[in-house]
């Protein structure tokens, strides 16, 4: 099994991320992560999934998708050429003895301290997933209270976009 | 409305309008049923199978009125979504079905399941609940969108009087093009109220559908290669060559390399099978021949088909020594089940004809494939394991007599609908399918119910053949309210009750793996006269005569048929003809048939297809393993 990132382009209709989360469930595919908003153009979506599968499956999945008549294109993001993020909002527990111990964490990570109470301190980092998964490792110690992390977003490196030819497609028929 | 209309422009193609012409006509002042049914005209639908409600009546009031659209008024949704399969499946054209909200959509989803797995161009619009109430949980609100999500190839939620047209331009669209499949529509109820414009054609929007139809050149020409180098080639023939409408291309390409041909279930009569290059169907109840073609082949040519379990048996020993060559309309189905060496995405028509030219030319250089030795292997088969049957001692009527003699004394160009189980079997065995379209039957999703609804569906939009539907006793009573509407809207299709008494497929499989422990696979009365117990009936050992609790002959009757019964050998042809002389009324035949025959050849769920057996305890020796 491995992580793989697809970058799903699908017109902006409602019920789409139904019709997308259904497939994968009924052709039994886990999805790792799913991230879901708008592109440059108001009437494409951009869903980000992450699934952790073989590559026969993979090849299936995305074959099924294609099918889906609402999905414009389907594109695999390598790690090696395409940038990977992750948002982290987490509340730490803080009194005065641990709080600059941790901002001095959240310094080393260069994340950000967003709130600050008596007793915790929220924190907000953005990464990639080994970043986060490290950043989070060393606040455990101090109690973490709460946690939120979104999926995962992804683009390609270098000046080409993946959105030119659908956008394209998308003006001819309007 | 070819099924292999290319997607003109792939990326706006526009609707045929009927009226012609590239003018859209004059907008014209309407309510949205309204433009419902003007855009069913314009996409020249003729006949639509439906039940109105609640949500629906704002489309029946214009239905009245047009002169095009015939509704044909059915006796329960499954029917109507049945119907409209089988009026599809006999014409090639989109079939159209039509419910009210709730429980008149749910009741379609069967059928609709049903056409998916087949891949058979439908479409189905259903009423739903105003657009304000939508998710309130009111009077008949169902979310069947969300319901058929997975078992439609697109469904629509249509709420403004303005998108009715587009809608159904692009349901009739997607339904009809690439690989064919479900649609539907649910619109509102105030959609349908509401005062609107119409013209045609509308412009579609669907950037994301883009079926290929086009194989690519280097793929065919690799496919020609394998084809004269193979020693042991096999046509595994599927129903996307019939739905394409390719049996002319495929003839030309079986008889120009002499290849052996294997029609699936979905494929029977896009060759014809009494062909000498046809080697029968495959699969779990083929025949030992197309079974063991596979098996033994070095090469499998499959097009239009999708390596479906009950072809290819247990999938890591189906045709181990072949070389793949997959071509499919739909590039899912590649490699989905079984890995491909040359893969084809395309039209089944485009890519046999293509085929044959690179064959051609392979031919012209002086490639062409000897298959001598194979087809002495295969005659050698053909001869020692040909279908058949025994005839019962008791003198009773054999099921598998009572269809070949149909089979035999049918008028030329016979549609032929069945049930699912043994019945449909035999009928896929015992009666010769000559020409595409005559074979109707639920092949993936097995749909018991299937053949009353689906043979009316058939005799509609082919009024001028013969149809008859082949029906088990157990699916009959589950969807023979349709004669009803058969009756009444004078559609005279003929029905064959293959009487055992017995949900026959099911208690082969007690007989065979569960002891002749017959569990609630009984549906006649015992010996006493008393009513049927189920689990505790399958002890008995008098003879059994059939279903009689209902009695199918006045059941019949009642429902405004002609009803024959036939019990003896002996009378057989003269019911069969004096039903086939009936052509004013539907006619119901009961045949009361011995309720311990089986099906053969038979390969048991999950095993190999190297464990054929030709009949019970009959393992075919074929002799030549020394080179597997």
């Amino acid at each position: 099994m491995s992580k793989h990132t697809l970058s799903v382009l699908v017109e902006n209709t409602p019920g789409i991320l139904a019709r997308i989360a259904a497939l994968f469930s009924r052709r039994g595919f886990n999805i790792d992560s799913l991230a879901v908003g708008v592109t440059e153009h108001p009437d494409i979506s951009r869903i980000t999934i992450v699934v952790n599968v073989e590559d026969l499956p993979l090849e299936q999945v995305t074959k099924q998708l294609n099918k889906l008549v609402n999905v414009l294109k389907i594109v695999e993001l390598e790690p090696g050429s395409a940038i990977q993020r992750e948002l982290v909002l987490v509340k730490v527990r803080a009194d005065n003895e641990t709080r600059s111990q941790i901002v001095e964490i959240v310094q080393l990570f260069r994340a950000k301290t967003v709130d600050v109470s008596p007793e915790a301190v929220t924190i907000e980092a953005t990464g990639g997933a080994d970043k986060l998964e490290a950043m989070l490792k060393m606040l455990e110690p101090f109690g973490i209270k709460e946690l939120v992390q979104s999926g995962t977003i992804a683009i390609g490196r270098g000046g080409r976009s993946i959105t030119d030819r659908s956008l394209r497609a998308l003006d001819r028929s309007a | 409305m070819p099924m292999t209309e290319q997607a003109t422009g792939a990326h706006h193609p526009q609707p045929r309008a009927r009226s012609g012409g590239q003018q859209p006509a004059a907008v014209e002042h309407v309510t949205g049923a309204q433009s419902l049914i003007r855009s069913l005209e314009e996409v020249g639908c003729d006949t639509v199978f439906g039940i109105p409600g609640g949500a629906i009546l704002p489309a029946y009031d214009p239905m009245m009125d047009s002169t095009k659209v015939r509704h044909i008024l059915v006796r329960h949704e499954q029917g109507a979504g049945h119907a409209a399969t089988g009026y599809a499946q006999a014409t090639g054209k989109v079939g159209v079905c039509m419910a009210t909200s709730g429980p008149g959509a749910t009741n379609l989803v069967t059928p609709i399941a049903d056409a998916h797995m087949d891949s058979v161009p439908l479409v189905a619009i259903t009423g739903q609940v105003s657009s304000k109430a939508i998710g309130t949980d009111a009077f008949q609100e169902a979310d069947i969108v969300g319901i058929t999500m997975p078992i439609t190839k697109h469904n629509f939620l249509v709420t403004k009087a303005e998108d009715i047209p587009r809608t159904i331009a692009e349901a009739f669209h997607i339904a009809a093009t690439g690989r064919p499949g479900p649609v539907l529509v649910d619109i509102a109820k105030d959609a349908l109220q509401a005062q609107t414009t119409f013209s045609w054609p509308p412009a579609m929007d669907l950037p994301g559908y883009r079926p290929v139809t086009k194989p690519h050149a280097k793929q065919i020409r690799e496919a020609a290669k394998l084809i004269v180098q193979a020693k042991r080639p096999v046509l595994y023939v599927g129903g996307g060559v019939m739905k394409s409408g390719a049996t002319a291309e495929l003839k030309v390409l079986a008889e120009l390399t002499g290849i052996p041909v294997t029609t699936t279930l979905m494929a029977l009569g896009s060759f014809p099978d009494t062909h000498p290059l046809h080697v029968g169907m495959p699969g779990m109840h083929g025949a030992v021949t197309a079974v063991t073609a596979l098996q033994k082949a070095d090469l499998l040519i499959a097009l239009g088909t999708r390596f479906d379990d009950r072809v290819t048996g247990k999938l890591d020993s189906f045709a181990p020594h072949a070389k793949v060559i997959h071509a499919d309309i739909d590039p899912a189905e590649i490699g989905k089940n079984k890995p491909v060496d040359v893969p084809i995405v395309g039209d089944a028509r485009e890519v046999i004809a293509d085929l044959v030219q690179a064959v051609q030319a392979e031919h012209t250089e002086g490639n062409a494939g000897d298959y001598t030795a194979w087809w002495k292997d295969l005659n050698r088969w053909r001869e020692t394991y040909p279908l058949g049957y025994d005839l019962p001692e008791d003198g009773m009527l054999s099921p598998q007599q009572v269809i070949e003699r149909i089979g035999q004394l049918a008028p030329q160009g016979t549609v032929y609908a069945a049930g699912v189980g043994q019945h449909q079997m035999w009928a896929s065995h015992f009666v010769n399918y000559e020409e595409p379209r005559t074979w109707l039957n639920s092949g993936g999703a097995g749909t018991m119910g299937y053949a009353v609804p689906a043979a009316m569906g058939a005799k509609v939009g082919m009024p001028d053949r013969t149809v008859w539907a082949i029906d088990g006793d157990g699916c009959f009573q589950m969807t023979n309210q349709e004669l009803v509407t058969c009756t009444l809207n004078n559609i005279p299709i003929k029905v064959a009750i293959i009487n055992n008494g017995a949900l026959g497929m099911v208690r082969q499989w007690q007989t065979l793996f569960y002891n002749q422990r017959y569990s609630s696979t009984v549906l006649h009365a015992d010996d006493t006269g008393h009513d049927a117990v189920g689990s505790q009936l399958g002890e008995s050992t008098a003879p059994r005569q059939g279903t009689r609790v209902p009695d199918f002959v006045k059941l019949s009757e009642a429902m405004g048929c002609v009803a024959l019964r036939c019990e003896d050998p002996a009378d057989l042809d003269k019911v069969i003809a004096e039903a086939n002389a009936i052509n004013d009324r539907p006619v119901v035949v009961d045949f009361i048939v011995h309720e311990d025959a089986m099906v053969w050849p038979m390969v048991a769920a999950g095993t190999s297809n190297d464990e054929v057996m030709a009949a019970r305890g009959v393992r075919p020796d074929f002799g030549d393993n020394e080179d597997d």
